[in-house]
Order: C-alpha cells, then sequence, then structure tokens
C-alpha cells in the first residue's frame, strides 16, 4: 500500500500544486496566442510553425490543432506583424486576447475530473480483482482478509472520487429539489456504508466493487459532458476575443497598436480599410465608405465623410479613416445594443434538458421503490436489518448508471461530429432544441447572402462594364475603390485618356472619342448615385446588387424536401428582400425593425411552431435569442453569436440541414439510452426488491448497461 | 495461500505504477492537443535537435 498512499490518500495536494503550474505556464509573460481558423492538418502545422521560426525574434512557436490557435514565443516581435507572415504563407489569423485565452485554458476543473476518474478507475480494478476472487469461492479468511484490503482501496478512493456528486446532490436537496445526482449519491453513500458494516461483521454481501464502477462510468459521463462544454466555452470565448481587440492609435502623428480596452474618448484612432470600426467615433479626416449590414441590415454601403458619427461593429470598406473617440467600452452603441437584447426572452431558459426531465420522473420512482421494499420486508419477515439490506441493494441497482452516460456520450459524439463539418454548438441544450425545429426564419443580409453589394453585369452591356472597371481603377477617390471593389472579378479593360478627377463631383474620361462620366448623380445626369455615362447613352445609376452565399439554393431545397416551412425577415428593402426571396422561392417580410423580428418568432411560437432562426446582424440579435434554437455564421457581430446555439464556421450554409439530421438522430439515440438503461430496470428490480440481488448481479447490471449505453452512442458516428 | 501475500502487494504496486504513470501523462500537458499529436507523428523530420545532443 505505500506505493500508492501517495496518490490516492491525498490526490488533491496533487492536483493543486499542478493547477498552479498549468496557471503559471499558461499566463507566461511575452507569450502571444493567435486563432488559426483553417488550419485541418499535419502540412498546416509544418507550415505555420515554419513560417513563424524564420522571423527574427521569434523563439518558438507550437501549434495546438486541438484549440486551431499558435502559442508564440515571440520576444519583442508584434502581434500584428506575425498576422501578416502568416497571411502570407496562406494562413488567416487573429490575435487573441491574453487574458481570455488564459482564462479559457486553466481547465482545472476538467484536470480534477481526470484525476477523480484515473483514482476511481484503479480503485474498481483492483477490486473487482478481489471481487472475482471472492465470488469464485474464496471463503472463511481469504474472503475475510479480501474483504478488508478492499475496503481500504475503495473507502478513500470513493472518498474523493465521488465527492462531486455528493456535493451536488447536497447542493439540490438543500433547496428542496431532486436531481440525478441524490440518487446516485445515496446508492454510492449507502453501498459504501452497508459494505463497511458487512466486512466489520464478517458478512458476505460487500458492494465495493458496485459503488466504485459505479463512480467511474459516471465520472466518465461527467467528464464528457465537462468536455463538451469547455470546448464550446473556450471556442465561443476566442470569438469574442476576435471583435477588434486592437486598435491603432495616433498620438501627435505617431502610430502605435493598442488594446480596444486601452482607448479613452478623445483619442485619435485610424481604421484602415476593410477593418471593424473598434469605438464609437466621429470621422476627423478621410472619407470612405460604411459597411452597416450587420447593425442595420442595409446590404447598401453607406458614403461617410469628415463629421460623420460611427459606431462600433461597422466595418470600413474603402479608405483609411480618421476617428475621433466619443465612446468606449460599455458605452459605445453596440454594447447598449446588446444590453438592450439580454432582457429578450430566452428559449434556453424555457426549456428543460431531457435529463432533468428523466430524472424528475426516476429520482422519485427509485426512492419510493426503495422505501416500499424496506416497509414490504419487515412486513413479511419483520427482521429490520435484512429489510434494510434488501432496500439498499435496491437502491444500489437501480442508481442511474447507465442514464448518466445516456445523454452525454450522444452530445458528445453529436457536437463532435458536427465541429467537423465546421458547426461550432456553443450550448448543452442546443442539439436537443435543433432536433424539434419545424420551421426556419432566416436573416438576408450576410447571411442569405454575402452581406456585401456587388455591380450587377447584367443591367449593363459589356463594353460599358468595361469602361466601368476602367475608370473605377484610374480614379483614387475612395468611393470609385469602392465601386471597383464590387465589380465581379474577369472584366476586360479599355484604355482611357484624358482622366481628371473632379472632387466632389466624380471621374471623367475619354474612351474612343466620347466622353464617359462615374460619379455623383446630378454632375453625371442621373437620378441617384453613384451614377455611369457614356456619352451619347442615357445616364445609368449603379445598379448594386447581392450575392447569395455558397449552396444556399441547395439548402433551401434539401429543407423543403423536408417540408420545413421557410421565411425570410430582413430590415433590408422590400425590392432587395423581395428578389432573395423570389430566387430562393420562400416567403419574405421586409423593412421589419428588431422588435418585430422578436414579434414574429414569437408568433410563430405562439402557433405551436419550433423556430430556428438564422441571423448575424445586430437587428436579429433579440430574436435570435427568443427563437427555439439559433445559428449565426462566424461572421456575425459578437452580441448575435451570443445570442445564438450554433455557430457556422464555414463560407456556407449547406450543413444546416445536416445539422437538424444529426440532432435529430442524437435526440433518438438518446431516447434509445434511456430505453436500455430502463430495460436494464425492469429485469435488474424484481429480482433486488425479492432479495435475491448479489453484488455480482449488481457489478453485472452496472457494467453491462453502461456498455450498452456507450456503444449506441457511438453508432450516431 | 501463502502465495497472495506476495501477489497482492506485486498486484497493488503494478496497479499504482499505471496509476502514476497516467498522473506523470496528465501532469506533462499530454492531453491538450490530441488531434496536433495524432498529425505530428507523420512529419518527416524532427527538427533541429537541442543543442546538448550537437556537443557529442
Amino acid at each position: 500500500m505505500t506505493e500508492t498512499s501517495a496518490f490516492s490518500a491525498c490526490p488533491a495536494c496533487n492536483a493543486a500544486p499542478l493547477a498552479a503550474s498549468v496557471a503559471r505556464a499558461n499566463s507566461g509573460g511575452g507569450e502571444t496566442v493567435l486563432s488559426l481558423p483553417n488550419i485541418h492538418c499535419a502540412g498546416c502545422i509544418r507550415g505555420v510553425e515554419g513560417a513563424l521560426l524564420e522571423v527574427p525574434g521569434v523563439k518558438g512557436a507550437r501549434v495546438n490543432l486541438s484549440r486551431k490557435r499558435v502559442s508564440i514565443d515571440a520576444g519583442p516581435v508584434e502581434p500584428e506583424a506575425l498576422v501578416e507572415v502568416l497571411a502570407e504563407a496562406g494562413y488567416e489569423a487573429q490575435v487573441l486576447d491574453a487574458a481570455m485565452v488564459a482564462a479559457a485554458d486553466t481547465d482545472a476543473a476538467g484536470r480534477q475530473l481526470l484525476l477523480r476518474i484515473a483514482v476511481a478507475g484503479f480503485a474498481m480494478m483492483n477490486v473487482m480483482l478481489f471481487s472475482v476472487a471472492v465470488w469464485s469461492g474464496a471463503s472463511q479468511a481469504t474472503q475475510h482478509m479480501f474483504h478488508w484490503i478492499a475496503a481500504g482501496i475503495a473507502v478513500p478512493a470513493l472518498f474523493f472520487s465521488a465527492q462531486v456528486f455528493v456535493t451536488s446532490a447536497w447542493g439540490a436537496v438543500k433547496h428542496g429539489r431532486l436531481n440525478m445526482d441524490v440518487p446516485i449519491s445515496l446508492a454510492i453513500i449507502l453501498a459504501t456504508g452497508l459494505s463497511v458494516y458487512e466486512t466489520a461483521a464478517g458478512g458476505e454481501r460487500v458492494y465495493f466493487d458496485a459503488a466504485l464502477s459505479l463512480t467511474f462510468f459516471l465520472l466518465a459521463g461527467r467528464y464528457l459532458d465537462h468536455r463538451t462544454r469547455m470546448a464550446a466555452r473556450s471556442a465561443s470565448q476566442e470569438l469574442s476575443a476576435l471583435e477588434s481587440p486592437r486598435a491603432v492609435r495616433v498620438t501627435d502623428g505617431a502610430r502605435e497598436h493598442v488594446n480596444v480596452a486601452d482607448l479613452a474618448v478623445g483619442d485619435e484612432v485610424l481604421v484602415s480599410a476593410g477593418m471593424r470600426i473598434p469605438v464609437d467615433g466621429t470621422v476627423i479626416k478621410g472619407a470612405s465608405d460604411i459597411d452597416r449590414a450587420l447593425l442595420t441590415g442595409e446590404s447598401l454601403a453607406v458614403a461617410v465623410a469628415e463629421g460623420d458619427a460611427l459606431s462600433a461593429g461597422e466595418e470600413n470598406i474603402s479608405a483609411p479613416l480618421h476617428l475621433r473617440v466619443t465612446a468606449v467600452g460599455e458605452d459605445t452603441t453596440l454594447r447598449r445594443m446588446a444590453a438592450m437584447i439580454e432582457t429578450a426572452e430566452n428559449a434556453r431558459s424555457r426549456y428543460t434538458a431531457l435529463a432533468d426531465r428523466a430524472a424528475k420522473v426516476y429520482a422519485p420512482v427509485v426512492h419510493l421503490l426503495a422505501l416500499v421494499t424496506f416497509i414490504g420486508w419487515i412486513a413479511w419477515d419483520g427482521n429490520i436489518a435484512h429489510a434494510l439490506n434488501v432496500a439498499i441493494s435496491v437502491l444500489i441497482i437501480t442508481c442511474p448508471c447507465a442514464l448518466g452516460l445516456a445523454v452525454p456520450a450522444v452530445m458528445t459524439a453529436a457536437t463532435g461530429r458536427l465541429f467537423r463539418k465546421g458547426l461550432l454548438v456553443k450550448d448543452a441544450t442546443a442539439l436537443e432544441r435543433l432536433a424539434e425545429v419545424d420551421s426556419v426564419v432566416f436573416d438576408k443580409t450576410g447571411t442569405l447572402t454575402t452581406g456585401r453589394a456587388v455591380v450587377d453585369g447584367a443591367a449593363l452591356s459589356d463594353d460599358d462594364m468595361a469602361v466601368l472597371a476602367s475608370l473605377a481603377d484610374a480614379s483614387e477617390h475612395p468611393v470609385s475603390k469602392a465601386i471597383a471593389a464590387a465589380l465581379p472579378g474577369g472584366l476586360a479593360r479599355v484604355e482611357l485618356t484624358d482622366v481628371s478627377e473632379h472632387p466632389g463631383k466624380g471621374v471623367e474620361a475619354i474612351w474612343n472619342g466620347r466622353r464617359v462620366r462615374l460619379g455623383h448623380g446630378s454632375w453625371v445626369g442621373a437620378e441617384g448615385s453613384p451614377a455611369f455615362a457614356v456619352d451619347g447613352q442615357a445616364p445609368v445609376v449603379l445598379p448594386f446588387t447581392e450575392t447569395l452565399r455558397e449552396g444556399t439554393g441547395e439548402m433551401v431545397a434539401r429543407l423543403k424536401g423536408e417540408g420545413v416551412p421557410m421565411s425570410v425577415l430582413s430590415g433590408d428593402s422590400a425590392a432587395a428582400t423581395g428578389r432573395v426571396a423570389a430566387l430562393l422561392d420562400i416567403d419574405d417580410c421586409a423593412e421589419v425593425t428588431p422588435a418585430e423580428k422578436v414579434a414574429e418568432v414569437e408568433r410563430l411560437r405562439e402557433t405551436g411552431r419550433k423556430v430556428l432562426m438564422v441571423g448575424d446582424g445586430l437587428n436579429d440579435a433579440a430574436a435570435l435569442r427568443a427563437a427555439h434554437a439559433s445559428m449565426s455564421p462566424a461572421s456575425a457581430l459578437d452580441a448575435s453569436r451570443t445570442a445564438s446555439d450554433i455557430v457556422i464556421l464555414g463560407q456556407n450554409l449547406t450543413e444546416i440541414p445536416e445539422a437538424i439530421f444529426t440532432a435529430r438522430s442524437a435526440r433518438r439515440r438518446v431516447l434509445e439510452n434511456f430505453a436500455i438503461a430502463a430495460g436494464y430496470n425492469c429485469i435488474a428490480i424484481p429480482i433486488a426488491v425479492l432479495g435475491h440481488a448479489s453484488p455480482l448481479a449488481a457489478a453485472i447490471a452496472m457494467s453491462t448497461s453502461s456498455i450498452t449505453v456507450l456503444l449506441n452512442a457511438m453508432r450516431l458516428r | 495461500m501463502n502465495v497472495l501475500f506476495i501477489l497482492v502487494p506485486v498486484s497493488l504496486f503494478l496497479a499504482g505504477l499505471a496509476l502514476w504513470f497516467f498522473l506523470w501523462t496528465l501532469k506533462s500537458n499530454q492531453y491538450d492537443d490530441l488531434d496536433g499529436d495524432a498529425w505530428r507523428i507523420l512529419a518527416d523530420d524532427d527538427g533541429p535537435r537541442p543543442e546538448e545532443d550537437d556537443r557529442g
């Protein structure tokens, strides 16, 4: 025993310094962590590490493929420089907030659980050895000695490992509730107590092995559950860290990268083209176009110039802007709107998890059964000791071991499967709720469409498109650059002469002896802006349109094949929404406010529908919360991603039907697992009630039901 | 039955060894990146050797 006592007698002493050293290792100074959302193989690992190690000043780089990130001992090198190095090597990378990463990394609870599993497993294997000897006929002195050794191993191991259940059960009982941990703890405590008594009294029925295997299997279920939650939590923390954690502050002409949290009202900030605006502010220098799609659902970019106010979360498209900060942190428009969303009623809190529903039925039944057995046996033969013994064996046999594994085993398999398909499940009950979904509501801008407007090539002749492209290329004006970026790829260019910029109006040139103009409507002679004209032809307002995300049509067709009704709710204009809806052949409702979106989702709920809401904008966030289940693309705003259950990491929506099917088959497996567990109990309970339950029968029932449930869960793959 | 007095401690010792081994793997962060390590074994080279190896 001396070899093992260092671990089993006081594992907490080993665990505490362990957790501390992990915390030290992860919060180490000078370490940079980058998120690598697209890496997936050995080639990526080598590519990323190789590229980083070639940067002078970088001392070490280690990719973690499971968490899709790289830790870099970067020394004095700025994280932004490393992101550029990786972008050149072909890997998308984002800087993560070190504090958030450290919090997500120190998974002390997970290590504690693993430690408890290890101790329970070790004790179970050894006690099982002695039990087998006893069942195969060891008697008298040998049996007695084996019982004592088993007690010596089992009691401290149980004391350490089973704490998890007892603490949770005590918490429930204190508040007058019954959860699954109450029958579990009762069974473990009573089994241990009874066995210790029997050992001391030299009796024959000792349940140490049953108590330990119970603890071991249930801890395994608990660990799977924990891992699913942790993966989801750390991923959503990383996603929130993506929300422009860094900004470029300009002080007396000098630029420096700072954390957004360090900015103060009155600072000057530079936002380059393509970046999200980090804080609320007023433009003090520059002119550009702003994409407000995420905040309002508008699909067209808005031109801004000096003096215009911008809010955090908008995207700067075309040219660098200098902003004077007017609000930071919790005061930004974005945060205030997010706080408003918090008050929307949450579907998650309305839903009761399958496991809890099972526990609500199961726990009272089991306790009543044991009580009835106890009273019945007293009435039958009047022997209180024997009646107690039988009642305890009923509790042990009916202990919901398989029930504890039924849900987490299936959910681990299902979330793992969805993760490989690029869907991140963020909430523990998300899949159960998704399985019940029978109608889908989509947002338009940024969800069904890519959220970026493009010039509709069909409305102009090929020649005109070529002229337009050349004209936009020739101009340095931000609006021209935005138009150049919004043109479809692969356009031909033509030769232009005498290119001249007219400030505040547009750009003009000569093509084949004809004057061509691109610019403000009044200058070009059209009704709206921006407009385009070729001498001799009627001027046209540039026709903007949106492109659907890849695979959207296929996704809609599959859901239609399943008979799931769909609709589009958009804050955009009726024309733009109607066009997308007609293209996909689904119902639409345009120009809806965020509150109307919630109202529509609530209305569907009241008609008995279980709605899946898919959206990305801040105007969708409240509706995402109110819907029975919700999804948002990874490009969505933090507030929307927080509100939704599942984040779609890829660029297209084809996996939505897949996710619903996986969720449904997971739900079927969970129910099958409940049936299996109940089936074992139906056989075991009569045997136990009649007083024929031996420790051997308890051990067999326990292990076989747990293993059957695990195997059934694995069929999901 | 005297053989038990040798076999029981031996079996306990071996199981204790397994437990210790598991705790060691836990302590040295070997469960942090299961996917990455599975791929890394396929890499052709082991990278530059640590310095003390080069002296030999």
